[in-house]
């Protein structure tokens, strides 16, 4: 539980904070309220220390030594060929939290489905929003996401309508180009029941520098209804990535997420997942892959609130250098949530005598009748995988590279986007055999 | 088939080994030439699988005495990837699951590293397919198991057929086949031993390590050899096997009790 947060404001957070309050007030009244809500959360919250359990292992100082503003207009051209997912029906782009037509591709999607800019939906009137947004991901407890909400005026929707299912992925793409910027992007995805589809929530940037991103997303996912998630981090090695991902899931919805973090130079993901009807299953995986000073922190929480539930969930890091992986993974079962079945792996692997991990399952079980697995690792490769290797004749340090590339590929194959799996493949391989 | 003229592939004199402290082998001699057979065979337990987990240079084990040439090199100066690139194969009685490393790209792998050591050209991914694709048809495997991950959630047969498929890619010299039978129904055994037959030539040498007589129905040995505690306690041909068959290890391990 969030122990007492004591400390006082930081000079971005004021910011951030000053910026929210500058906003023009919106024409959805209701979303005003929520706004005025979450800046007077903002206000009262400040940013939590390692004295906070939640944050007991990431130290947020290095948002102190910088200057984050709000980003200037700039027309300076992005290129974003290296970014482009083929597959993708279509792609929205935000170029330092703004939306850029002329780098999306809003193509055509089947009748059904709504893939669009906040404003314009809100334009538009959609009747589907209000419920959905700012209702799932809480600010009341949580700074950077009352932060976020305080902001909230554009960002990436997609409604898919009863029984619509999009075969092609739907690809989010957020860059950032300039130092100190700091951005709030913001994504709602609400699949009506029966309906499903592929999103691609994409970080990258062009600069090298720091910078701040403070993401949040909202899922909604609704009876029989299908939401696959691809969550790639890929910011700046010097950036600050922190981002919430709320998802609810209603009766025999399914949510099936890959949430990969390669980049930042300090990135916390918070995945909150909640099952709100019986029968309900969810996939969340993830990997992590950092080396340097690096600190990549994953929380997720998994709340089994009615029967018949199921998750798996497999957690990986590969952390090289002096970096630093910290996954804190909860599985909270209630009393009526009997027959859950819940299965969680956390596994590590440190390539240098100064890399560090710390892992923490962290089961809560109320009813009696469920099954609960869960395990961590932390550690070298496989000893039997090597020797098997090696007596195929493979030299030791190329059976290692294959064995550490492997690690991280599992999660990696399980993204459902074949140029997405092979571009991040050889990511995977530029950084594993590096570290060697 | 035994020819005592043929060159000598392993000599085992007084091997003796230990795992955690333990001593499983207790002084091991055995001589295998070129174009032989030999089935080691004993109960559960009797250092069978220590052997040839010994000989393939498992780091688990530690070697406390005797010697092991290898084609007249001292095997144990070689690390276990030198010594599959001499020509030992172990054909593994339980392969080893590697998600995330097609089987495809590992095959490849280590059929070039092997032939680079034998100063063959290596193939590409496209030259490779083509004679990979030729040997799985000679096992009967479907080419989807190139896809995969290597041995990851193959059914026991599967893995086992892969293991074979690996030795036809090696061609070693020396192939010491680990409860090789093992986990097969007949029709995979059949397969499974017909692929192995067809790789057994004058000039090298297989080692079935078994509990059963049935892979010996399909695999002729020249030599069996009973292990018992550490030690190869008798020696005989393919007959001492059916007699083990017929009547168990108990008869022998009395008389040595007798001794």
């Amino acid at each position: 539980m969030s122990a007492s947060i004591t400390t006082v404001s930081h000079p971005f957070v004021d910011a951030l904070v000053a910026g929210g309050r500058a906003l023009p007030a919106s024409a959805a009244s209701w979303l005003n309220t929520r706004r005025a809500a979450a800046l007077e959360r903002a206000n009262a919250l400040s940013v939590p220390t390692t004295r906070d359990e939640e944050w007991r292992f990431t130290d947020l100082a290095p948002l102190n030594h910088l200057h984050y503003g709000l980003p200037v207009a700039d027309t300076a051209p992005v290129d974003v060929a290296a970014y482009i997912v083929p597959e993708a029906a279509l792609r929205l782009t935000f170029v330092d939290g703004v939306y850029a037509p002329s780098l999306s591709n809003s193509g055509s999607v089947q009748a059904g489905a709504t893939v669009s800019t906040l404003a314009e939906a809100l334009k538009a009137n959609a009747a589907w929003i209000e419920p959905h947004l700012a209702s799932h991901a809480g600010f009341n407890k949580q700074v950077f996401t009352a932060l976020n909400t305080a902001w909230l005026r554009d960002g990436a929707v997609v409604h898919l309508a009863k029984n619509t299912v999009l075969s092609e992925p739907l690809h989010l793409l957020f860059i950032t180009t300039q130092k100190n910027a700091a951005t709030c992007p913001r994504c709602l995805i609400v699949a009506e029941s029966g309906a499903e589809c592929i999103v691609i929530e994409d970080y990258v940037a062009t600069t090298r520098d720091a910078y701040f991103t403070n993401a949040v997303t909202e899922i909604a996912v609704a009876s029989n209804a299908r939401v696959s998630h691809v969550r790639l981090q890929r910011e700046s090695g010097q950036a600050v990535h922190i981002a919430s991902c709320a998802v609810s899931l209603a009766k025999d919805a399914s949510y099936v997420s890959q949430s990969i973090a390669f980049g930042a130079r300090l990135s916390r993901f918070n995945l909150d997942v909640i099952h709100h009807g019986e029968g309900a299953q969810a996939a969340i995986d993830g990997l992590a892959l950092i080396s340097g000073k690096q600190c990549a922190d994953t929380h997720t929480t998994m709340d089994h609130a009615h029967p018949n539930g199921r998750c798996t969930q497999l957690h990986k890091t590969i952390v090289g250098d002096e970096a630093h992986a910290v996954f804190n993974g909860k599985v909270l079962v209630r009393k009526d949530a009997q027959l859950t079945n819940s299965a969680q792996q956390s596994r590590n692997l440190l390539l240098s005598g100064k890399a560090r991990v710390d892992t923490k399952p962290q089961l809560e079980i109320f009813a009696d009748d469920v099954k609960c697995a869960h395990g961590a690792t932390v550690g070298q490769l496989d000893a039997e995988q090597l020797f098997y290797l090696k007596s195929r004749g493979l030299p030791d340090t190329q059976a290692r590279n294959l064995l550490t590339f492997a690690f991280g590929a599992e999660i990696v194959h399980r993204i459902p986007i074949p140029s997405l799996v092979a571009q991040l493949e050889r990511a995977v391989m530029a950084q594993t055999q590096a570290s060697v | 088939m035994i020819n005592s003229n043929a060159k000598t592939m392993l000599e085992i004199r007084g091997l003796t080994a230990t795992v955690a402290g333990v001593t499983i082998l207790k002084g091991i001699d055995l001589t295998v030439r070129a174009g032989e057979v030999h089935a080691i065979m004993g109960p559960n337990g009797s250092g069978k699988s220590t052997l040839a987990k010994v000989l393939a240079g498992h780091p688990a084990y530690e070697v406390t005495g005797g010697s092991v040439l290898f084609e007249g090199k001292d095997l144990f100066a070689l690390t276990a990837e030198a010594r599959a690139r001499a020509g030992l194969f172990l054909g593994f009685q339980y392969p080893v699951e590697i998600p995330g490393v097609s089987n495809s790209s590992f095959l490849r792998l280590a059929y070039n590293t092997v032939q680079g050591a034998r100063g063959k050209d290596e193939l590409d991914p496209l030259e490779f397919d083509d004679y990979v694709r030729e040997k799985m048809k000679q096992l009967e495997m479907s080419a989807e198991f190139l896809d995969r991950s290597v041995n990851d959630g193959f059914s026991g047969g599967e893995k086992k057929r892969n293991e074979i498929l690996q030795m036809a890619i090696l061609e070693p010299h020396l192939a010491i086949l680990d409860e090789t039978d093992s986990g097969l129904d007949i029709d995979a055994l059949r397969i499974v031993a017909g692929g192995v037959n067809k790789l057994l030539t004058a000039d090298n040498a297989c080692v079935l390590v078994t509990h059963y007589q049935r892979l010996l129905n399909y695999i002729t040995p020249d030599y069996v050899h009973v292990m018992e505690g550490g030690r190869i306690i008798k020696t005989g041909d393919k007959a001492l096997a059916l007699e083990l068959e017929a009547r168990g290890y108990d008869w022998l391990l009395d008389a040595k009790a007798a001794a």
